[in-house]
């Protein structure tokens, strides 16, 4: 099977999850008065879920013949690529996501900037880091400062 | 009108005031460029500023070019970097982010600044004449009709339907609709579908969705096979668009910015709206071989978008100067910027300080222009973003994005949900879904949803949609512009076929 169908088949779990969800347990928490509104929140989810169920069969069973195009990138050859680099900067983002408040802003992005360079095959140290560091500083001068939008630059023993 | 067009010019032509106009575009422009700070959110950081100094004419004029100047900063990130801010620009980085692969991102920052431009100021012109009589037309769109228009911008997923994708195009349309639904519905405000995650109560971010959809998977591409990365415009050619060119995008200019101006009159509708259905409207009457084109760098699809989403702006106008209505966020805090400036927008501005509608429509015009004639030059030199070495790039990008999320939301977990729904993105294009679609549905969802319950509610059941007869029409037109593509490919594969013709 191919892999537009393995897709199908998982959204399709969603949707019957999303559809179980709509139709049969959210009405329960409905208070009587909510009941006599012809319209209950659950109203537009339960059209969307029978929809989309209806469309992932569609898809499923073939029906639709895709035409054959050249794709940008074959998934079936993806170790050939460069596949641990982007795992890599993946794991750089979730690490950065986690990081960004116990640690502070300024640390936490001018590592992220210098990993992220370093992963990529960069070498050059002092430029790396002087190009991390200062545009760490300008984004977070323009964001603090000047936006006055609130980003805890250091991390919080410091008092930041 | 010439009188008060006088007035307007006389007070918008003073030197502070165009000081004002050029500061707010610069500002604008840069500022707009940073993903997750869309107009709405630079304008009311500007807010403190334009009300400290104090003539309510010269703060208008300031916010003007920080709105217009916002809007092609915008549109900027969208076309180079493939990482759309605002909602309103990601029709634009649909064929505007495969000019810039094909290294054309000079010529599609001209173009989108031409259209902006054009579409700007043919709206000012409707604005001017057509203000007050458009002010009882909007009052004429209820709830029903809401969301019949909702429908039909949702038509547009019609033109990522390639042949053989209508299934996955509606898949990810509905996928988008049923994400919309999560957090708490405006319906007793019940928390839905949020698994009990407290982050999840208010939804999700429409940035995040943005970045995660289109961003994230094109730098992870960039990532996977670096040789396209290199040359990707890397050197910047052809900035001129040829006489042949701009033939072409002419009559969509003129057709979108009218068009585009009406639907930003309707309050609530605006820019989003206008941008897909412009997208559309012009793909369904491109002829074969443009429509061919579209999605993989046609400028009629670069143009189309970009010139209806600055004439919805404008047209988002007349209700607040007319009725004092704001039918937009960015207009609603234009608003209160004006109500903190003494200024009590209604049917009594024009006669009672005609100055000040006035000198707002001209700093429209002025506001336009200068922002053509600031970023013209600049165009190159924002285009030499692409060129910055790929291994400084990306962790850029991927920066960006991240912050753009974190932003809005100044949430942490927000970035972790990017993370996660940008892989799922990636997959999706790896089995060659179409995601914009899925982008569609979730804008449009939250109103789709909140106008469809509200009819309900006013004619308790679905008769609205025969009761009503201009949701009616829409809803027939929305369907029209699903089924005429697919019907139009149908006929051409039988023609192709050998099937002798009637003559």
């Amino acid at each position: 099977m191919a892999l537009d169908r393995w897709i199908a088949l998982i959204i399709l779990s969603i949707c019957l999850i999303y559809g179980y969800t709509a139709w049969f347990t959210m009405d329960a928490s409905l208070a009587p008065f909510m009941k006599r509104n012809p319209i209950w929140p659950s109203t537009f989810p339960k059209v969307l879920s029978i929809l989309a169920i209806a469309a992932c069969l569609v898809i499923l069973s073939g029906i639709e013949k895709p035409e054959k195009t050249e794709p940008e990138i074959d998934y079936r050859k993806l170790h050939e690529y460069k596949l641990g680099q982007a795992v890599l900067l993946l794991a750089l983002m979730v690490a950065y996501a986690l990081c960004l408040r116990p640690v502070g802003f300024i640390i936490s992005t001018t590592s992220f900037l210098f990993f992220g360079a370093l992963i990529l095959g960069e070498r050059k140290w002092l430029l790396m880091f002087s190009v991390a560091f200062i545009a760490t500083m300008i984004v977070w001068y323009l964001v603090q400062q000047v936006l006055g939008i609130y980003m805890r630059p250091l991390p919080g023993i410091f008092g930041g | 009108m010439l009188e008060g067009l006088l007035i307007g010019l006389e007070t918008a032509m003073s030197f502070q005031n165009l000081a004002m106009v050029i500061a707010g575009c610069l500002i604008g422009t840069f500022i707009g460029m940073l993903p997750g700070l869309g107009p709405m959110s630079i304008i009311a950081i500007m807010i403190p500023i334009a009300i400290s100094i104090g003539d309510p004419s010269a703060a208008l004029i300031l916010l003007a070019g920080v709105y217009y100047g916002a809007i092609f900063g915008g549109s900027t990130s969208s076309i180079l970097l493939n990482a759309p801010g605002v909602a309103g620009t990601v029709a634009s980085s649909f064929d505007g982010y495969p000019m810039a692969k094909q290294g054309k991102a000079g010529k599609a920052l001209t173009i989108a600044a031409v259209a902006s431009f054009a579409g700007g100021t043919i709206g000012a012109i409707l604005l001017m004449i057509f203000a007050p009589m458009l002010s009882s037309v909007a009052l004429l769109f209820h709830s029903a009709e809401y969301f019949a228009l909702m429908v039909v911008g949702l038509s547009a997923i019609a033109a990522f339907a390639g042949s053989g994708q209508v299934a996955k195009a509606i898949v990810m349309t509905l996928l988008g609709l049923i994400l919309a639904t999560v957090g708490e519905g405006t319906l007793f405000s019940l928390p839905r579908f949020t698994g009990g995650i407290m982050d999840l109560q208010s939804g999700l971010g429409f940035v995040t969705l943005a970045m995660a959809m289109f961003a994230l998977p094109e730098a992870l591409f960039l990532v996977l096979k670096p040789k396209e990365a290199g040359s990707a415009g890397g050197d910047i050619k052809d900035l001129r668009i040829t006489r042949s060119e701009a033939r072409a995008i002419t009559p969509v200019i003129g057709r979108q910015s009218i068009q585009g101006f009406f639907i930003g009159v309707l309050p609530g509708a605006g820019a989003t709206i206008a941008s897909f259905l412009g997208y559309a409207v012009e793909r369904n009457l491109a002829s074969k071989e443009e429509q061919a084109e579209f999605g993989k760098g046609s400028i009629k699809g670069l143009a189309a978008p970009e010139t209806a989403n600055n004439a919805a702006c404008t047209g988002s106008f007349v209700p607040l100067l007319t009725l004092g209505i704001p039918g937009s966020g960015t207009t609603a805090i234009l608003l209160g910027a004006l109500i903190a400036l003494n200024v009590s927008p209604g049917p009594r501005l024009m006669i009672d300080e005609p100055q000040i509608f006035w000198a707002v429509i001209m700093s429209m015009f002025i506001g336009n222009l200068i922002l053509l004639v600031l970023n013209l030059p600049l165009i190159p030199y924002i285009a030499k973003v692409l060129s910055i070495p790929r291994n400084f790039l990306i962790p850029f990008i991927l920066f960006f994005t991240l912050m753009g999320a974190y932003i809005g939301q100044n949430n942490a977990t927000e970035l972790l949900i990017l993370v996660g729904f940008g892989v799922c993105a990636t997959a999706l294009k790896f089995a060659d879904y179409p995601l914009p679609p899925l982008l569609i549905g979730f804008i449009l969802g939250g109103m789709l949803e909140d106008n469809f319950a509200r009819s309900m509610q006013l004619y308790d059941g679905i008769s609205f949609i025969w009761e009503r007869p201009m949701a009616l029409g829409l809803l027939v037109i929305a369907a029209m512009l699903l089924v005429l593509p697919s019907y139009r490919a149908r006929i051409a594969r039988h023609r192709a076929g050998g099937v002798a013709d009637g003559d």
